[in-house]
């Protein structure tokens, strides 16, 4: 336990401001880990022949990206304008730089997405005669689009750790250094919760060993982040953000035993794959407000601000003494 | 774009300005602000900034707040029992006006047991400016004076300088439909209009006591220095310069303070960090976690069937 610390602010007031970011943020960072996190997933299926998996990863990679890219522009205070995001490429902001990544992604997820969509309704036979070449040559594309995607979607899934961290906001930048490594375990653990939900037991194996990988080492660089954060890491453990991650610590541990231990059951895997999905979504929405309550709390800004202070001080102090 | 997170000693050239125009900043000596608010009015009125709430705080004379996205200046105001010994007997003080200067009587007799800060606040226009770093659309620019200002048509209200800056300086204005400017990050712009035709500030221009002071800032760093040493001399040890050092966490700032306490007092950080400067091990460590995702998905694949 941290001892309550003394300090002085202006009439208890902030420092800092909270990003005025609402849920849409926290969802895109889930919805982007699913979509990175599948393409992943989609890539090895297609690649060793697993169907079930490959359909619904690549559907969820299409979907994640759609829904994380609406997200995104409704957070805009002029979402008219969200093209001027493409008017620079800053590597300074990690905005940029994400919606750059998100830029290349987008379009080798929705072409392996879009392949597996036209599949699906070819086997209806909705579609017209005269769309037949196009499905053939959406079907011949996958392939490339899929793998580039799937290389792309690894960056997708790690780089709203930086686009966090790069703040004033106490609890998201002292997190920096394990914040990546939460959040790609996050990503993985949430897609291959998405494969056991969504595909046959024949071909889940690879998300089976994704989602446990991911879920032990997210709950391993969360145990990690919250030991180096110092003061930081209360907003963590209490209010909206303690409750969050409290949910997600149990929905990813029972998930991910459950996923072990659920090989044989189809009902099981589904169920394992929903508490490691919902445990992912928990944990960015934890993280999220936490930061928003390490900003709105001028002790996470002015305490370790002053201890620097401090601490510089009396290293000068000893300097000059003989 | 060269990249400015490590705080080049002139952040205009650095930004790729070669006309060489000294770099301006404000030196605001709160040991002889008097609390007018003249700067805020001055600064709403000449950018037009909109009403953005008529509230009463409850904190001393201070009832606009904080900075924001329409409040480019902020004048606080902070009341605290003085370090002066007085007595406890005797007639207490009604503050009635008198003849004689307040504390004119000898060895502070006279004196009451409170004194008053008051500070206006503004942008700092850092050398090392976090919000102009992390602006994905490159709406924040540095000017050729070295100061940061936001281009509003420019900026689609994406609000990540918001939490960058570490003054909680700059926001995405809030409003109804139709107020100038809503949705858009908004904050000082050291008046740079004013400063194209060779004006000073309108904060500035209206301070009555010149408590806030416009100028090139190597010269104004001069005077901040001149000025601390004098009040030490005259007995005032508490007083100390903010953000003065070009060595300090945003490589100095464009705008320099005098203060009488310590400046989380007055609702200032004490040891601000641009966040950019951890941004390449930041990158670092996401590259390693996006290699290692993809390894383990590699391996999630190279298991058997189950």
């Amino acid at each position: 336990m941290v001892p309550d610390a003394e300090f002085t602010s202006y009439y208890g007031r902030p420092v800092l401001k909270a990003a005025p970011w609402s849920t849409d943020i926290p969802a895109y960072l889930f919805l982007g880990g699913v979509a990175g996190g599948s393409s992943l997933l989609a890539a090895g299926a297609d690649l060793t022949n697993r169907p079930s998996l490959r359909r619904v990863a690549r559907l969820g990679a299409l979907t994640g990206i759609t829904l994380s890219f609406g997200a995104l522009v409704h957070d805009l205070g002029k979402p008219s304008r969200f093209v001027n995001m493409l008017r620079v490429a800053k590597l300074t902001s990690p905005m940029s730089t994400g919606t750059w990544i998100l830029t290349a992604y987008g379009p080798g997820a929705g072409l392996a997405g879009g392949a597996e969509i036209a599949t699906l309704l070819g086997g209806t036979g909705l579609l017209p005669r005269w769309t037949r070449p196009l499905a053939r040559l959406l079907d011949a594309l996958a392939r490339p689009a899929g793998i580039g995607a799937a290389v792309l979607g690894s960056a997708v899934a790690s780089y709203t750790a930086v686009l966090l961290s790069d703040t004033a906001t106490p609890s998201w930048h002292e997190a920096h250094r394990e914040l990546p490594f939460v959040f790609v375990g996050s990503a993985a653990s949430a897609s291959g919760g998405l494969g056991l939900l969504g595909a046959s037991l024949a071909d889940s194996g690879p998300a089976r060993r994704l989602a446990v990988t991911g879920a032990l080492v997210e709950l391993a660089a969360e145990h990690r982040m919250e030991q180096s954060l110092g003061l930081a890491a209360e907003p963590l453990r209490e209010g909206v953000a303690g409750k969050f991650m409290r949910a997600s610590k149990i929905l990813t541990g029972c998930g991910a035993l459950l996923a072990l231990a659920a090989r044989r059951s189809r009902l099981a895997s589904a169920a394992s794959g929903a508490a490691l999905l919902a445990g992912s979504a928990c944990t960015r929405f934890g993280i999220f407000e936490a930061g928003q309550a390490s900003a709105r709390d001028p002790k996470y800004t002015i305490v370790p601000q002053r201890e620097r202070v401090e601490a510089r001080r009396r290293a000068d102090a000893a300097k000059l003494r003989p | 774009m060269s990249d400015q997170r490590h705080g080049p000693v002139d952040p205009a050239s650095a930004a790729g300005w070669t006309d060489n125009q000294p770099r301006k900043g404000f030196f605001t000596d709160t040991s002889i602000c008097i609390g007018c608010k003249a700067c805020e009015v001055a600064c709403k009125e000449w950018n037009g900034v909109p009403e953005d709430g008529l509230n009463l705080l409850g904190s001393s004379y201070d009832n606009t707040g904080a900075l924001g996205a329409s409040t480019w200046r902020h004048v606080a105001f902070i009341e605290q029992p003085a370090n002066t010994a007085v007595s406890s007997a005797g007639p207490v003080s009604l503050g009635m006006p008198s003849s004689v200067l307040p504390g004119a009587g000898s060895d502070g007799e006279s004196r009451t047991d409170f004194r008053w800060l008051m500070s206006s606040d503004v942008c700092k226009h850092c050398t090392s400016a976090a919000c102009l770093d992390v602006c994905p659309t490159g709406s924040l620019f540095r000017t050729e004076f070295g100061t940061v200002v936001v281009q509003e048509d420019i900026c689609n209200g994406c609000g990540y300088c918001v939490p960058a800056c570490p003054f909680g300086v700059i926001d995405r204005r809030i409003g109804e439909q139709g107020t100038k400017n809503v949705g858009i990050a908004q904050k000082c712009t050291l008046c740079y209009d004013r400063l194209g035709a060779g004006q000073t500030p309108a904060c500035a221009q209206a301070c009555p006591t010149e408590s806030i002071q416009y100028g090139d800032l190597d010269e104004l760093r001069d005077r901040a220095h001149g000025r601390v040493e004098q009040l030490h001399a005259a007995g005032v040890p508490q007083a100390r310069l903010y953000l003065d050092d070009p060595a300090d966490g945003i490589g100095g700032g464009g705008a320099l303070f005098l203060l009488l306490d310590e400046p989380e007092v007055y609702g200032l950080p004490p040891d601000p960090v641009a966040t950019t400067r951890d941004l390449p091990q930041m990158w670092k460590n996401a590259g390693m976690a996006a290699l290692g995702l993809l390894a383990a998905a590699a391996a999630a694949f190279a298991g058997g069937r189950r």
